[in-house]
């Protein structure tokens, strides 16, 4: 009993932390998105740079995000 | 997969109806919550939602291995989508492709076997091919293959595993097609064909790439010293991206969703930051300048976790990105069969929906797999860079005084 309820709350425990790790990278991916498109709308002519600072900061917070999901699969698998 | 699940499940099915057995520990709750704490009530919604969902999965895999017992032990009924995702993404001692269903009923793999070398104090080295084993079904010299790792048949043997996996394999065949392009690449060049002329055939593929990198990476983050990094970043830049394109050939291993390979990758990025730091980066970290005092001691400890941190952070985005993308694309494959195992008409309903989504997801891994060595290099050439930026700034300044 003892063995399924802590397998199932082990699984539950990584299916919601990945969840809210997504849904954290999901705001920060899109007030990046949000803060690159209206800086490029402001300074078409900067659009290269922006874009480059756009994909480094965005691979940061998936980054964390991918922490957070390896973290909650290990909290199924083990 | 590990020995462990294959634990769990079996006292799963011991048990008889673990449905049943979820439902009141939670439910007494419910209730009272509800009239007190709106929030509280909510929460343990969701929880018992969740659980609700998993107690189902829990009672189908309870179904799975009960059915699994009833039938002979080899012979496997239905489909296991876990096993089948593990299989996939782990590494093994042959490539192996398909399954089809012989004449006698059974079902007979389609793979290609690699050499297996083994050294034991007791059994001395013994090399033979994988497909002795017959997928585990058989002992050879004193070895089993159990889960896809070879273990002594007797106890107390101790056993050296030198085999090359096909991860090792693969990414040797990786290497050999690379330096095998980037040379006849370079003898082009050298022959003077491209050089104030237009590139021509492999030049346009390589010389784009090349430029690329020198001047979205190299040049931009490490400015003067960029030609001396140039060689190691687009090693690693070009390493990663044939790994990674290679591993999206159905059938192949996948060796940059491999931990030990990106730990390696990190581990001589990390080497490489070390090297190219100077003292005024660690000067940053032991003694950042105006900071109050009460705080250096914290800045300080997050500033040495950093210099870890980063290398680290190097290797779980690389290994957890291909991981990921494999896991979804064989995921979405196999509802088609998750479907079909309810029923078949299902199976067929779904199908579309599911080639549908994974060619779509397909054509991002492609993006994918270009942007995580982009990533990976443009994160080493900007942590380099960092590691020698004050001396640089320094300079600067002097000249302006």
């Amino acid at each position: 009993m003892d063995f399924i309820l802590l397998d199932a709350l082990a699984n539950a425990g990584g299916a919601v932390g990945a969840g809210l790790a997504a849904v954290g990278a999901g705001i920060g991916i899109g007030q990046i998105g949000k803060g690159a498109v209206e800086a490029i709308a402001r300074q078409p002519e900067a659009s290269n740079d922006i874009r480059a600072n756009m994909i480094l900061a965005a691979a940061l917070v998936e980054g964390a995000a991918l922490f957070a999901i390896i973290i909650g699969f290990l909290a199924m698998v083990l | 997969m590990n020995p462990k699940f294959v634990k769990i499940q079996v006292k799963k099915a011991t048990f008889p109806s673990p449905i049943i057995q979820y439902s009141p520990i939670f439910a007494p709750n419910f209730g009272k919550d509800m009239a007190t704490n709106s929030i509280k009530s909510l929460l343990v919604g969701v929880l018992s939602t969740i659980l609700i969902c998993f107690s189902f999965k829990a009672s189908a895999q309870h179904e799975a291995t009960k059915g699994a017992e009833e039938h002979a032990a080899p012979k496997k009924e239905g489909f296991n989508a876990k096993e089948v995702i593990f299989e996939h993404i782990m590494d093994a001692h042959e490539f192996h492709f398909i399954n089809y269903k012989g004449s006698d009923g059974e079902l007979h793999p389609v793979s290609i076997p690699l050499p297996i070398f083994l050294y034991s104090p007791q059994n001395g080295f013994s090399v033979f091919m994988s497909s002795a084993f017959e997928h585990g079904h058989k002992e050879v010299k004193g070895y089993k293959l159990e889960e896809g790792k070879i273990l002594p048949v007797e106890a107390g043997v101790k056993v050296l595993d030198l085999s090359p996996t096909r991860n090792v394999v693969q990414m040797i065949l990786a290497l050999a097609f690379l330096v095998w392009l980037m040379i006849s690449v370079a003898k082009t060049y050298s022959s003077g064909q491209g050089v104030s002329s237009a590139p021509k055939g492999k030049q346009n593929l390589v010389e784009v790439l090349v430029a690329f990198v020198r001047d979205e990476v190299a040049r931009p983050n490490l400015r003067h010293k960029a030609n001396k990094y140039l060689p190691y970043l687009l090693t690693v830049f070009f390493f990663i991206l044939i790994n990674n394109v290679i591993g999206l050939i159905p059938g192949t291993a996948n060796v940059t969703g491999n931990i030990a390979f990106t730990i390696v990758l990190g581990l001589i990025s990390f080497v490489v930051i070390l090297f190219s730091s100077n003292s005024h980066y660690w000067g940053h970290i032991f003694n950042p300048p105006g900071v109050p005092g009460f705080v250096k001691p914290i800045l300080v400890l997050v500033e040495f976790l950093s210099v870890f941190i980063k290398p680290f952070a190097l290797i779980i985005r690389l290994f957890a990105n291909m991981v990921a993308g494999h896991i979804i694309i064989i995921c979405l494959i196999s509802l088609i069969f998750i479907f079909a195992q309810i029923q078949p008409a299902l199976g067929f309903a779904a199908s579309p929906v599911s080639i549908a989504f994974t060619v779509f997801i397909y054509f991002i891994e492609v993006l994918v797999a270009f942007l995580q060595a982009f990533i990976f290099t443009v994160l080493t050439a900007v942590f380099i860079g960092q590691a020698f930026e004050g001396e640089h700034h320094h300079e600067d300044e002097h000249a302006h005084a």
